[in-house]
């Protein structure tokens, strides 16, 4: 690893450490329902979106009414973008519609209507090729902030389910949601957008301009409001790009420093989210606990991730070309930048890339499919992530727990078998969703279509990868796989779904079994949970029940490729 | 009885503090041994019957073995007959598959064995006998069996109760042995807390009149027979909750087993080589990676440890209360007979002025002399170690010893023409005050001063002088500090519950190391007591045998009644010490944890198999298809390796997987080591132990079942 590399991993991952104090400590503010220093500004405007919903602040909610609020929320916001998306050709302004090339048929437009409001933002079309403007304003960038808005509310749901006691209510689903896009998301996309405008991130109506390059040949250079949607995308741990390239693209994300920014966009709010965890719970402790086990996480896909990329490919050095696996990475980034994000939007349920993962080696390649493949426990999704994280960790402490000789228990709250059915439902979800549309995939004709550029192990990865990263409502892909047919586009959108829905259903379920009980007392024979002992116990148990799940598939995926890879050389 | 407590001391000797382990108070004829001969014959059979796959679905991942099992035998039977495949694989997998099954039947046989025997014995108790019903002034024969509940029935020396019920007149000794195994015989009487007698016991003197409380099948022995059965047993909430985890991961890996069969197919067209493993290689596969070591051994842990509380003479009315008590956070013990000897000893001679202590204690010793009671002796025993008297030869004396009676309160000994008396202070007043004798006023002054304290004045007297009192105090059981220190470090506190003062109850705690204490408590304040420690969420545990006792035993998570209290306690808890021994509560505490304990380290240890497993079979069964997994084939089973094919890794951790569950059968049933530690340390300890010795020890154990398939030619 090249020192410059490290200096940059070190840096970001202390910018997070020093940033979840205060972000953890505004989390738990907005959401006790506390006044901060926004609220001057912002009360009158939530007051008033509080009486056009007919909701008022100490609304309460059972776990069924605000599961129910959430699901039809995601409902009409997918209805909503399906329409536009069908009803663009309505839409006035650019771009011109020769440049939109790619049609926007029903499967397409319900794949990206369901991608966009899961938080996937799964592309299975080029941005600049099929959106107009206001497409990307009105429909996709809108819904970058409701989803968001949506999952963050879920997770403090699911939080509230430890904190309280003796109550079946879990808050409010649009007091939540009010307060999630009102004092977090729109004040820092404000900010963060400003800031990405001022480093050369353009936000215009522009028509695209055609240039001549200096080696003689023309350019069709695209243009829009990227800005609005930049940050947003990736503070809402979204993903989906303005342009087909994403965060390759020089006018989405300029600079180093610019991925630097969007690099903490994404991890900053989940990161925070689970020091609110332990702040509300009264055991920081915890937080930190379950935060080093994400640092740790984190810290080892860098490491494996780096290592293999600046490896590079035998192969290729055979031929005198030296240095590490530079190929899909933009120079400017370098490896390291490329490899900082691919770990930081893998482990983040965020697809914005800034280099093709498809062309990374096998191992490099299998880091952010492992990271996705555990569920995403590390920062994950915005609110969804602390569940994903919680739900691993409840699994290790149930062993754990009965180990020491006593009914397990966690904060208090006794994990017993209804609890322990919502926490097996929860995890069936990721595998069953995952290993059986794969195995549909690489058996129907229908699957096997979209390998046009790869096959064999490297193929597999592909589709396994795009299942993995809809499932975990990442929304990245390894871009060798024609993913814009109607087998795709269906079976994608099964996916986002299960990894939205079927997750926080029983994620919620499990809150409410829980705030209903009271709390157990902590004595020396009550199983630790904020110490380095759990802290290995969860990451123990993360790296052993995804790789029981796993196992086979990657080995005839990545390993058996990576095996390919150094083996020819002998 | 030389003693002036009014309450009668326990009419069962409590066995020596903290009870024992290894089952000494184990009912008569009930096999000693986990691994009788008999047992293991009789469980050897069980697992064939057991193979009724209605008995087998109870267990999700046995039955997923079970479908295996009988899937690979189909398979064996037509490349028999089709003269196809691979008949030597197929059917050595199809044979230790079914062992799988059979060993999880033998393993939950066996953990039945040893409670089956015991019922056999038990019935032998429940004989045909019949009663002499009363109906008015009339007694008529009836058979046992034809008693209702509010009959009357009479017995008399000689005879077998009929049913169990309520003394309701005259008093007998009963031998309960059947029942408690303990042979001494014990009181039964009308009125006050000992009035409760049991079908099965047999009356040894005396005559009673019992009012019956029970109907037919509904008695003790009935229930303590279907108990220690297992008959009813239910699967308590811990091991519900982790047969839903197991059931979950075997869910889990046939999703992975399941789908690895189209990605095999994808990945032998995409090669060009090898060929997609067969449905038997799959199931082997499979079976290999759910949970079955603990799925075999889940229920024959659960009876086991049933089994253990019943060792220790214990009838848990069911496996939740045995749970419970492994969860309890705070334990009220009755200082009487739990902390402290039933019976006082003598601390200290208090001469009145005039009397010099020698004195005191040569006539206090005079008067113990014929004195078998524990105080008696320890008066004895006090004269002598302090004053240096010993006791003396009196077959040379003309003596004639006083005995005690509930009229007199009084014991003594008249000899060479001296009359000295001990006994409660009143009657010893009343006794020299009809001789003439004067009373000092001091008497009254230390009487008072003692039993403030606590402890228990006796009066001593020499004709018509008082001479002073014997100071009999509460003594701590031996081990007592050690064992509560114990429980601190498992996280339970220990609350003392007496009748004393405060002072006296602080002085008591203080000297036995209980955390806290509840001086001059009523049945009312005891449930108080409880239900402020369940507010706070915390599981509480208490002994008692009192009627008032009730309604706290039943308030409490885990209620233990005294066998020799009454039909209500008995009734209101949820578990009865056939030894009334209190002290066994903490017995059963470490019983319920070394339950969870030995669940939660034995699907550690299954699971973390797996890691071994995977990495035995997966390279193995693709390397026909990419030769680079080589690199990765650790073990070097399969082809290129110890063997040509890749069926000799797959039957050996198939052999692996079905005869580990034999060698942890043993541990199932025992119980993993259990010390009283706090949750941290017994984690690591367990962790280090199960999850990491589960994690290495496949890897050498499945390599060498290889080497021998190889060698004996059978892959």
């Amino acid at each position: 690893m090249k020192p410059l590399d490290f200096f940059q991993y070190v840096a970001f991952l202390l910018i997070v450490a020093v940033l979840v104090v205060p972000v953890g400590n505004y989390l738990a503010r907005v959401f006790s329902g506390e006044t901060t220093f926004l609220s001057r500004i912002l009360r009158p405007a939530e007051k008033a979106l509080y009486r056009l919903m007919g909701v008022s602040a100490d609304q309460e909610m059972d776990w069924k009414s605000y599961t129910y609020s959430f699901l039809a929320f995601s409902l009409i916001g997918t209805i909503l973008l399906y329409a536009l998306l069908r009803l663009q050709y309505l839409l006035p302004g650019g771009p011109e519609a020769k440049y939109l090339v790619t049609p926007l048929t029903p499967d397409l437009s319900l794949n990206t209507a369901i991608s966009f409001s899961t938080t996937t933002t799964w592309q299975a079309y080029g941005g600049e090729t099929t959106m107009r403007y206001w497409t990307q304003m009105l429909g996709l960038a809108a819904q970058n902030f409701m989803a968001a808005a949506g999952g963050l509310a879920v997770g403090f749901a699911f939080l509230r389910g430890f904190v309280r006691q003796r109550t079946s209510s879990l808050g409010c689903f649009w007091v939540d949601l009010t307060r999630a896009l009102l004092y977090v998301l729109l004040p820092l996309a404000f900010i963060g957008s400003l800031a990405l405008v001022f480093l050369g991130v353009p936000q215009n109506f522009m028509p695209y301009v055609e240039a001549s390059t200096i080696e003689g040949g023309s350019q069709i250079i695209a243009q829009g409001p990227v800005a609005a949607l930049e940050l947003i995308k990736n503070l809402g741990t979204n993903g989906g790009g303005f342009f087909n390239v994403n965060g390759a693209h020089p006018y989405e994300n300029p600079t180093p420093l610019t991925n630097l920014i969007e690099m903490l966009a994404i991890a900053v709010l989940p990161a925070g989210f689970v020091y609110t965890f332990g702040k509300l719970l009264d055991r920081p402790r915890l937080g930190w606990t379950l935060l080093g086990v994400m640092f740790t996480l984190f810290a080892a896909g860098l490491l494996i991730c780096g290592t293999a990329e600046q490896g590079g490919i035998p192969q290729v050095a055979a031929l005198g070309v030296s240095g590490g696996n530079m190929e899909g990475k933009e120079v400017r980034f370098g490896i390291g930048g490329s490899v900082l994000t691919a770990i930081t939007t893998s482990n983040g349920a965020t697809g914005s890339y800034n280099s093709m993962h498809d062309s990374f080696t096998p191992i490099g390649g299998l880091v952010p499919l492992i990271n996705m493949l555990l569920g995403e426990i590390v920062f994950g999704g915005l609110g969804t992530g602390l569940y994903s994280m919680i739900m691993i960790a409840l699994v290790g402490l149930f062993l754990a727990g009965l180990m020491v000789g006593r009914t397990p228990e966690f904060v208090g709250k006794t994990i017993g078998p209804p609890e322990v059915k919502l926490i097996l439902l929860y995890s069936l979800v990721g595998p069953g969703t995952v290993l059986l549309l794969t195995a549909l995939a690489v058996t129907t004709p229908g699957g096997l279509a979209g390998l046009t550029t790869n096959s064999g192990p490297h193929g597999f990865s592909e589709i396994l990868y795009g299942y993995a990263s809809s499932m975990a409502n990442n929304g990245q892909n390894m871009a060798g796989l024609s993913a814009n047919t109607p087998f795709y586009n269906f079976t994608m959108a099964i996916a986002m779904m299960a990894g939205r829905f079927a997750l926080a259903i029983p994620a919620l379920a499990l809150a409410s079994h829980l705030a209903v009980q009271g709390r157990r007392p902590t004595t020396v024979g009550t199983l630790p949970t904020d110490t380095l002992q759990f802290g290995v116990i969860v990451l123990g148990t993360a790296i052993i029940v995804g790789a029981l799940s796993f196992l086979p598939a990657l080995a005839i995926g990545p390993i058996v490729e990576q095996l390919k890879m150094i083996g020819s050389l002998r | 009885m030389a003693t002036v407590l009014d309450k009668p001391s326990s009419p069962v000797t409590p066995p020596s503090a903290g009870g024992g382990r290894g089952g000494q108070f184990r009912p008569k004829n009930a096999p000693s041994s986990l691994f009788d001969p008999k047992i293991i014959k009789r469980a050897v059979l069980e697992s064939f019957v057991k193979l009724d796959p209605r008995t087998v679905a109870k267990n999700p991942v046995m039955f997923v073995v079970e479908v295996g099992s009988v899937l690979t035998t189909f398979y064996w039977v037509r490349e028999l007959v089709t003269k196809t495949g691979n008949p030597l694989f197929t059917g050595q997998v199809a044979l230790w598959l079914w062992f799988t099954v059979l060993f999880a039947n033998f393993a939950e046989a066996m953990a039945e064995g040893r409670g089956k025997a015991q019922a056999d014995s038990l019935r032998k108790a429940k004989t045909q006998s019949t009663a002499r019903r009363l109906v008015g002034n009339k007694e008529e024969s009836v058979p046992g069996t034809a008693l209702r509940k509010d009959d009357l029935i009479v017995c008399e020396a000689g005879e077998v109760i009929a049913g169990d019920g309520v003394v309701v007149e005259g008093i007998a000794s009963v031998d309960e042995s059947a029942i408690t195994g303990e042979s001494a015989p014990v009181i039964r009487e009308s009125g006050g807390d000992r009035d409760a007698v049991t079908g099965g016991t047999k009356v040894l003197s005396d005559r009673i009149v019992i009012r019956i409380t029970a109907n037919p099948g509904e008695s003790f022995l009935d229930r303590m027979i279907s108990l220690v059965e297992g008959a009813k047993r239910q699967k308590t909430p811990n091991e519900i909750a982790l047969s839903i985890l197991l059931a979950g991961l075997t869910v889990i890996f046939l999703l992975a087993v399941v789908t690895l069969l189209p990605y095999a197919v994808y990945s032998v067209r995409a090669a060009g080589s090898g060929v997609a493993p067969s449905v038997t290689v799959l199931v082997a596969l499979l079976v290999c990676l759910i949970p079955t070591t603990i799925g075999g051994l889940l229920s024959a842990i659960g009876i086991a440890g049933m089994d253990r509380v019943m060792q220790h003479n214990v009838l848990a009315m069911s496996g939740k209360a045995v749970e419970a008590a492994g969860d309890v956070n705070t334990l009220l013990l009755d200082k009487t007979g739990t902390i402290t000897l039933g019976n006082r000893q003598a601390a200290e001679f208090l001469p009145l002025p005039g009397v010099t202590v020698e004195e005191l204690a040569n006539a206090a010793q005079l008067s113990s002399l014929a004195d078998e009671t524990p105080e008696g002796r320890s008066i004895v025993v006090l004269a002598k170690e302090k004053y240096g008297l010993r006791g003396r030869e009196l077959a040379a004396h003309e003596a004639e010893f006083i005995p005690f009676t509930a009229q007199t309160r009084m014991s003594g000994v008249n000899i060479d023409g001296m009359e000295v008396r001990k006994g409660a202070t009143d009657s010893v007043k009343k006794f020299v005050q009809e001789k003439g004798g004067r009373i000092p006023t001091e008497l009254d002054e230390i009487t008072t001063r003692i039993a403030s304290a606590g402890g228990t004045p006796l009066a001593v007297s020499l004709n018509d002088k008082v001479l002073g009192i014997i100071y009999l105090k509460d003594v701590v059981k031996g081990g007592m500090r050690e064992r509560f220190d114990a429980l601190r470090a498992m996280g339970i506190k220990t609350v003392m519950i007496t009748g004393d003062n405060p002072l006296t109850a602080k002085a008591i705690a203080d000297e036995a190391g209980v955390d806290d204490f509840l001086a001059q408590a009523t049945p009312e304040d005891k449930m108080a007591l409880i239900k402020k420690e369940q507010a706070g969420g915390k599981l509480v545990a208490m002994t008692g045998d009192g009627t008032n006792d009730a309604p706290a035993l039943a308030q409490a998570d885990v209620g233990v009644a005294m066998n020799s209290g009454t039909q209500a306690a008995k009734e209101a808890g949820n578990m009865v010490d056939l030894d009334s021994n209190p002290t066994k509560l903490i017995e059963v505490v470490e019983i319920g944890k070394q339950l969870l304990m030995t669940r939660g380290a034995l699907t550690t240890f299954s699971i973390a198999n797996d890691v071994a497993k995977y990495f035995a079979i997966i390279p193995a069964m693709f390397l026909a298809t990419y030769a680079e997994l080589g690199s990765i084939n650790f073990l070097k089973l399969g082809p290129g390796g110890t063997s040509s094919s890749a069926e000799s890794a797959i039957l050996a951790c198939v052999i692996f997987n079905a005869l580990i569950i034999i060698a942890l059968i043993p541990l199932a049933l025992r119980g993993i080591a259990y010390k009283p530690i706090s949750a941290a340390a017994t984690l690591r300890r367990n962790l280090l132990i199960y999850g990491f010795g589960g994690l290495v020890a496949p890897f050498p154990a499945i390599w060498i079942i290889d080497r021998f398939l190889v060698l004996l030619r059978l892959a």
